[in-house]
């Protein structure tokens, strides 16, 4: 998100950070959590599981927010992410 | 493996049957996900908490849950899960079955346990077909869909299963997709905490049966759900089209407070005690 | 609250005395329809059940009504429903239901005069066979035939006990004489009568499988909401309850609801002799039926015949070695029933041509009359 100055509540702000797991055998390839992530953080991948299905891949860990959507759309409870330390950001991109 | 967090509804799962039998891109596994999410949310005593399915697939939700838990016959969960609920007040009964299951050959159930306000929820995963035995037309069928049984198009209108609901008698009804998570477990929070017959229609997709032959990919039907979604909370029940031209309707549309059977039951016919 | 047990004398029909014999062996739930000739026994247990802490409601089908009573039963309660033939040909499919969830629970049919629509007032027993074998697949059923009121009460605490021991639905099949006779019934005290209840789990909850069998083949039953998570499906299942699908499991489980009846037959049947000791023709009969049969025999013996009763009070299972030794022992057998051979194919099967077997029966409508089957006996004693 960019920002044409930085809010005055800039301190305040916590960012939550998560950290997806996926539970590979479990999974039957379908995307939503891929298609929904409203982060991106997640992806298609090459690899197979043991039903020759491909589950997703986590492509951009670090802007994971523990959103838990990935978890609550995923069908087959193959998905969820785990809350890790929170952030504040320090630095702001300004456009 | 043991190391490995496990999935935060696994002890709500019976993990020895997971992966489960739905097909890629089901819905009802997103629907049946938010409905434990909510379980565990709403503070319900879940050993006291029993699920009643039907036929289906949706019906297939029984298998996995680990709560008590009864997989019963076609159309039947409902007066099944009456005579739980009447046997034992103390159990929350919660009825999670499909739209052909509860509205074509169960229609007549759902009418009187609605019409008596039984304390019972009531998850109706809408799919739009049959799915289970291969994607044959059933009553929530759009007009001109393409089924096993009509391949031509269907020929008949599909019920509007929120006014149904409502003119029966149920005082809580609502209607959500499964893409709509959020706001599918808090009304489903709401329908367990509350007394009386609660209905919540779920939109679901099912990419073998129906969407297959009505050229909606799984990816598709969500997109449809995104785009064709209008939330309008306490709309009229006989005003909330779902049409995937037009628009689907989609809140908490009905909410209030009637005596429940129970009630009514222990007030009027047990004698006075002496 | 009022007593349950109403010790003492009454005048009441058969179908009050059921719903009687109901309150005394613990049921405290019923769901029924309306249906001629069955009616008061709902009609009874819906001023009843509330006056003794018991809940009663009518549902919008019989289909609705079974459902509702097996539902109750899992949740702990005894419960019951009462038809007639067309409610008990809709009750069929969730009958088979109460078979694989072994279920206790108690279904009364007061036959009436069938197929369809049929004399809803007149009385029949042409449901004997659809009492075996009316739901689909291959089970065990066990059916009582009350011949009164007073044995309607009994039979009704022995149907309950019955389920509860073996645990399945149990059958009665009145017929609609039974039902609406106004006869004395009397009432004992409850310490004078057995109640049994369904055998309950011991042990670690979460190691609890709820298809496994104890010593005599029935499985202790968890209800819901007592922690146990059991999970019960009408799909073939293992002990766990899980569905199991291939034809190994399908046996197994069909082999468990079968043996744990056939293997305590001596328990279960119930047969009542009488003059049969030196007879040369038996009758074989049930309910309202029996009751004629009983006045034939006598009257018959004033004619120099020498016949006698074998009654059944159980129906199915087939006392099939009752009748297989009397007909090494008399000269014929007649079977009376107010059909056109229906429990007389089983006399036939199990007779296995060791003597000659008739039958004196009818359509329905009306009772058989002692008179119509003395002369039967007459004409058959004159053949062997």
């Amino acid at each position: 998100m960019k920002f044409w100055r930085i809010p005055l509540d800039t301190r305040g702000i916590v960012v939550s950070k998560g950290e997806v797991h996926i539970i590979e055998d479990r999974c039957k390839g379908c995307g939503y959590c891929i298609e929904y992530c409203p982060r991106n953080v997640l992806g298609p991948s090459e690899r197979f599981n043991a039903k020759g299905y491909h589950p997703p891949a986590v492509k951009q860990p670090e802007l994971c927010v523990n959103c838990h959507y990935c978890e609550a759309i995923c069908p087959d409870f193959a998905i969820y992410s785990l809350g890790t330390t929170a952030q504040r950001p320090s630095v702001l991109p300004i456009h | 493996m043991s190391s490995m967090p496990k999935h935060p509804l696994d002890s709500l799962l019976r993990t020895d049957r997971i992966p489960h039998i739905w097909c890629p891109g089901c819905g009802i596994g997103t629907v049946f996900s938010s409905t434990l999410i909510a379980m565990k949310s709403s503070g319900v005593d879940l050993t006291k908490t029993a699920l009643v399915s039907g036929i289906g697939c949706s019906g297939r939700g029984a298998g996995y849950v680990k709560l008590d838990s009864y997989h019963t016959t076609h159309g039947r969960a409902i007066p099944f899960a009456t005579g739980m609920k009447l046997a034992n007040p103390e159990l929350t009964v919660v009825i999670f079955s499909g739209d052909g299951d509860l509205f074509a050959i169960g229609g007549n159930h759902f009418l009187h346990a609605a019409r008596r306000n039984m304390d019972l929820t009531v998850i109706c995963v809408n799919n739009f077909n049959y799915g289970m035995t291969g994607g044959q037309a059933a009553a929530t069928t759009p007009q001109m869909a393409m089924t096993t049984t009509t391949p031509l198009g269907n020929p008949e209108p599909p019920f509007n299963l929120p006014l149904l609901a409502y003119a029966s008698g149920a005082t809580y009804v609502a209607r959500w997709t499964m893409l709509h998570t959020r706001d599918l477990t808090r009304s489903i929070e709401e329908a367990l905490g509350r007394r009386g017959f609660s209905f919540i229609e779920v939109l679901a997709p099912c990419p073998t049966g129906y969407g297959r032959r009505n050229r909606q990919k799984p990816i598709e039907s969500l997109k449809l759900y995104q785009e064709k979604a209008i939330v309008r909370n306490g709309a009229n029940p006989a005003e909330v089209t779902l049409d995937f031209k037009q628009g689907i309707t989609l809140g908490k549309f009905v909410e209030y407070d009637r005596p429940t059977f129970s009630e009514s039951y222990d007030r009027i016919c047990r004698p006075l005690a002496s | 609250m009022k007593p349950a047990v109403l010790t003492g004398e009454h005048f009441f029909n058969g179908d009050a005395a059921c719903a009687e014999g109901a309150i005394v062996a613990g049921c405290r739930f019923f769901a029924g329809y309306p249906i001629t000739p069955a009616t008061e026994i709902a009609e009874h247990l819906a001023r009843r059940l509330p006056e003794v802490g018991g809940l009663f409601i009518q549902m919008e089908d019989e289909i609705a009504a079974m459902a509702a009573i097996l539902g109750a039963s899992c949740a702990g309660a005894k419960s019951m429903t009462a038809t007639s033939g067309p409610g008990f040909s809709l009750m069929m499919e969730n009958l088979g239901l109460g078979i694989v969830l072994e279920a206790p629970c108690v279904v009364v049919d007061v036959q009436r005069a069938g197929p369809s629509t049929g004399l809803p007032t007149q009385c029949a027993q042409g449901d004997m066979m659809q009492a075996r074998w009316g739901s689909h697949g291959h089970y065990e059923i066990i059916a009582l035939a009350p011949a009164s009121p007073q044995e309607f009460f009994f039979q009704t605490v022995t149907a309950f006990n019955l389920s509860e021991t073996y645990r399945l639905p149990v059958l009665i099949m009145a017929d609609e004489v039974v039902g609406h006779l106004s006869e004395r019934v009397v009432i004992p005290e409850l310490s004078r009568m057995e109640i049994q209840s369904r055998p309950r789990p011991k042990g670690r909850k979460d190691r609890f499988k709820p298809f496994q069998p104890s010593l005599n083949g029935v499985a202790p039953m968890a209800h819901a909401g007592e922690g146990y998570m059991v999970h019960l499906t009408g799909l073939t299942h293992d002990e766990r309850g899980y569905p199991s699908m291939n034809a190994q499991a399908h046996s197994e489980m069909v082999s468990r609801i079968t043996e744990k009846i056939r293997r305590n037959l001596d328990k279960i049947i119930q047969v009542q002799r009488y003059r049969l000791e030196d007879a040369d023709v038996a009758l074989i009969s049930y309910g309202i039926s029996s009751r004629s049969s009983l006045a034939a025999v006598d009257e018959a013996r004033e004619q120099g015949i020498k016949a006698g009763l074998l009654r059944l009070v159980t129906v199915w299972p087939f006392p099939e070695d009752a009748i297989r030794e009397l007909a090494k022992q008399v000269k014929c057998l007649i079977t009376v029933e107010l059909n056109l051979g229906q429990i007389h194919l089983e006399v036939q099967r199990c007779a296995g041509g060791m003597a000659p077997a008739f039958l004196v029966g009818h359509a329905g409508g009306t009772i058989i009359t002692p008179a119509q089957i003395v002369e039967k006996i007459a004409e058959v004693h004159n053949l062997v």
